[in-house]
């Protein structure tokens, strides 16, 4: 694999293999020094151009695991938020020729202008805008897999803002590519037009889109959304929209995934973040090792030594 | 005394009075002196047309040339000869330049560019409000009399609804159209293109149909009231040129015009993030498309106008969402036309000329658009079996940013005259 840009486009074969490497790299974490070389003397460049303390943190931990050493490159405060120096940032990149860039960007489809403009570098996609978080998704996929024992045939539910999310996407992209059937459901005014074209079914209500289901996805209501009238009030999403134990009670004993960070009493009621139900923290532990693979899939398809010149 | 020359062998079209037919076209002192086999005169030069079309000279009425304030971006003179290249005599073009085209002094000067060039004619369009501001109207009458053809804000919608009431009541006066760019900019948000499936599929914000469609219906609403003639600028969806076709129908006088690039492609250009496929309005769904060549077929759409825009290398690599909005069209329009449309029988020929020639030129008050006696000897000869690979890196324009590049097209200008002085291509 030279990138993970995207779910779209990523062979589903390539998919499987991260999933089926990763609980080799969960292991790791449980040993007495959690270090395993596949990455040594490599250059991992975090690009972040949003704030995410999550993200960032697990790349790291995954790259430092890996042993490599990783590089934040940028926050987001700085003058790299603007598009205007995209080029010159991609340019002064490519001159300390890493190995792997991580991106994050507030702006869809920079994983594609950076592997164009950075034609030596290998690019994993930490969340592009509004498009797509593909690791996430890899991650999702793999707490599933581990909890229900496969993926395919199961009936995933993801609920809440749909037309804002990343997460949303790539699970849709991967869950529905990996077998299973999803189902959402959200206030109509964050459900975007053409999701079946995702390969997802639109549900008129939350509860219809759980009933049945064995696993759910709840997704992150941004604050912004009630200032562009999205939602009128945290309450009233929570109300009419929020996991609650009740709500949950007519799936198959789902468990109960959330991508972080949690707004309690807004999308998800803290019972059910803390239930029994919820692999909310397993996700992070998850996350980490889906990383690895990752990075690891990725250092194994690159030449050693002389840096390509492609 | 102007010499005169005889166009020899040339297939001529001519919407207006119905021609179809070769025959010889006799030029002198930059008008068209007669057509047939007794229009030579001793003494004339001659010109061989033998397997070319002779159409009156097409008029691209919608272009953005960059100057005075971006002439990295296109001049006056560059924007002429793309134009003169792409094969048309005319061109209108739009205000916001910077300083933005609002003053006498500024038509003027572009005026003054354009003669200079030698390319295509070249009609400055005034801006409709100061600064397109949106608040205040500029002086019509001045700029009227320094040149322009006509008054747009276009880039921008004019969004205060009595502003937009008061210079279309105002404009009947100097009978100048009002373009408008229709776009309801709170409904667009940040979005930066059509909102549906694809959208959706690959995660860019999205900007709804109604963000046009609203505009458009307001727009006429107010242009029934102020009696005065609007025009709206490339239509883009079918509820749009529904509301048109109605405005129509009921004696409302509004024209439209639609793009190339919107009647050949839709949403699914953008592909992946690309960034020759961003313009305002954005590219649209298939209906959209069939409902705009449903429209340019019946005369609901009144005119092909190519909204090109140029932007430098560097603008458009960037991210989808920080790159500018627009694309260059003059070097492309005619054979999009010719092999996209004119070619597996979408339009006539004759439709084709009067979309590119008649049509823009009624609307802008321009003469020609017809082979006439007496009318001015501007033409546009098409060679329909010549066949070319749309190659930007040799555009005339400065502007490279075409989603069609590659693209081999069947049907391409030959050239034009343009007062009767040739410019030819090769
Ligand atoms: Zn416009």
């Amino acid at each position: 694999m030279r990138h993970l840009l995207r779910i779209r486009g990523l062979p589903v074969g390539q998919a499987r293999a991260i999933l089926d490497e990763a609980p080799r790299y969960l292991d790791v974490a449980d040993q007495p020094v959690p270090r395993t070389p596949a990455l040594l003397g490599r250059t991992v460049v975090l690009l972040f151009r949003e704030p995410s303390t999550r993200t960032r943190s697990s790349f790291q931990l995954a790259a430092k695991r890996l042993s490599a050493e990783p590089l934040a490159f940028a926050s987001a405060s700085s003058s790299l938020s603007k598009g205007e120096t995209f080029l010159d940032t991609a340019r002064t990149l490519a001159a300390m020729a890493p190995d792997i860039i991580v991106t994050r960007s507030r702006e869809s489809g920079i994983p594609e202008l950076l592997a164009r403009e950075i034609p030596t570098a290998s690019v994993v996609n930490a969340g592009d805008g509004i498009s797509e978080h593909p690791t996430q998704a890899l991650l999702d996929a793999f707490t599933i897999r581990r909890h229900r024992g496969r993926v395919r045939g199961l009936t995933v539910a993801i609920i809440g803002d749909l037309l804002h999310s990343r997460v949303f996407r790539s699970n849709a992209l991967l869950l529905t590519m990996l077998g299973a059937r999803v189902r959402c459901a959200g206030p109509p005014t964050l459900m975007p037009p053409g999701l079946e074209r995702l390969g997802v079914e639109p549900r008129p209500s939350v509860e219809e889109a759980l009933r049945g289901a064995d696993a759910v996805m709840v997704l992150r209501i941004q604050h912004e959304r009630m200032h562009d009238s999205f939602i009128p009030s945290r309450r009233e999403y929570f109300h009419e929209f929020g996991l609650t134990e009740e709500r949950l009670r007519p799936t198959r004993d789902a468990i109960v995934l959330h991508p972080g960070p949690l707004n309690r009493a807004v999308e998800i009621s803290s019972a059910v973040a803390d239930g029994p139900r919820s692999v909310i923290l397993e996700q992070v532990r998850n996350g980490v090792a889906v990383r690895m693979a990752v990075l690891a899939e990725i250092a194994r398809g690159r030449p050693r030594g002389r840096r390509r010149r492609d | 005394m102007t010499e005169a020359l005889l166009i020899r062998g040339g297939r001529l079209v001519d919407p207006v009075a119905g021609l179809d037919a070769v025959a010889d076209l006799r030029l002198a002192r930059g008008r068209i002196a007669g057509i047939g086999p007794e229009a030579a005169e001793r003494g004339d030069r001659e010109f061989d047309a033998g397997g070319l079309v002779i159409a009156p000279g097409f008029c691209d009425m919608h272009v953005h040339f960059r100057e005075p304030g971006h002439e990295y971006r296109e001049t006056v003179a560059t924007g002429a000869a793309a134009a003169a290249a792409g094969g048309f005599t005319d061109v209108g073009c739009m205000a916001n330049t910077d300083p933005v085209n609002d003053s006498p002094a500024i038509t003027t000067h572009i005026r003054r560019l354009g003669q200079e060039a030698g390319g295509a004619r070249v009609h400055p369009i005034a801006a409709t409000t100061r600064g397109m501001r949106g608040e205040r109207i500029s002086e019509f009458g001045a700029l009227a009399r320094a040149g322009a053809v006509a008054v747009s804000d276009d880039g921008l919608p004019i969004v205060n609804p009595a502003v937009m009431l008061r210079a279309l009541e105002y404009s009947r006066y100097f009978d100048l159209p009002v373009i408008e760019h229709c776009e309801t900019l709170e409904l667009t948000g940040d979005g930066v293109m059509r909102e549906g499936a694809f959208a959706t599929c690959i995660g860019l914000p999205g900007i709804p149909s109604a963000s046009e469609y609203l505009a458009v219906e307001r727009n006429i609403g107010l242009a029934e009231v102020a009696r005065a003639r609007l025009h709206i600028a490339h239509i883009s969806t079918a509820r749009a040129v529904a509301a048109v076709a109605r405005a129509k129908a009921s004696g409302i006088r509004v024209t439209a015009e639609a793009t190339p690039h919107h009647l050949l492609l839709t949403d699914e250009a953008v592909g992946s993030f690309d960034t020759a496929a961003k313009m305002k309005p954005p590219l649209a769904a298939e209906v959209d498309r069939q409902t705009l060549l449903g429209a340019i077929a019946d005369g609901t759409i009144d005119a092909i106008a190519t909204d090109h825009a140029p932007h430098h290398e560097d603008e458009k690599c960037r991210s989808f969402q920080n790159a500018p909005f627009g694309i260059v069209g003059l070097e492309t329009a005619v054979g999009l036309v010719l092999d996209r449309l004119v070619r597996p029988g979408l339009i006539s020929l004759g439709r084709a000329v009067r979309l590119l020639s008649t049509g823009p030129r009624r609307i802008l008050g321009l003469p020609g658009g017809d082979l006439k006696p007496g009318s001015p000897a501007d033409l546009t000869l098409l060679d329909l079996e010549a066949s070319a690979v749309v190659r930007p890196k040799s555009f005339r324009s400065l502007g490279r940013n075409t989603p069609f590049g590659g693209c081999e097209l069947t049907g391409q200008p030959a050239g034009v005259f343009v007062g009767g002085r040739a410019i030819l291509r090769g």
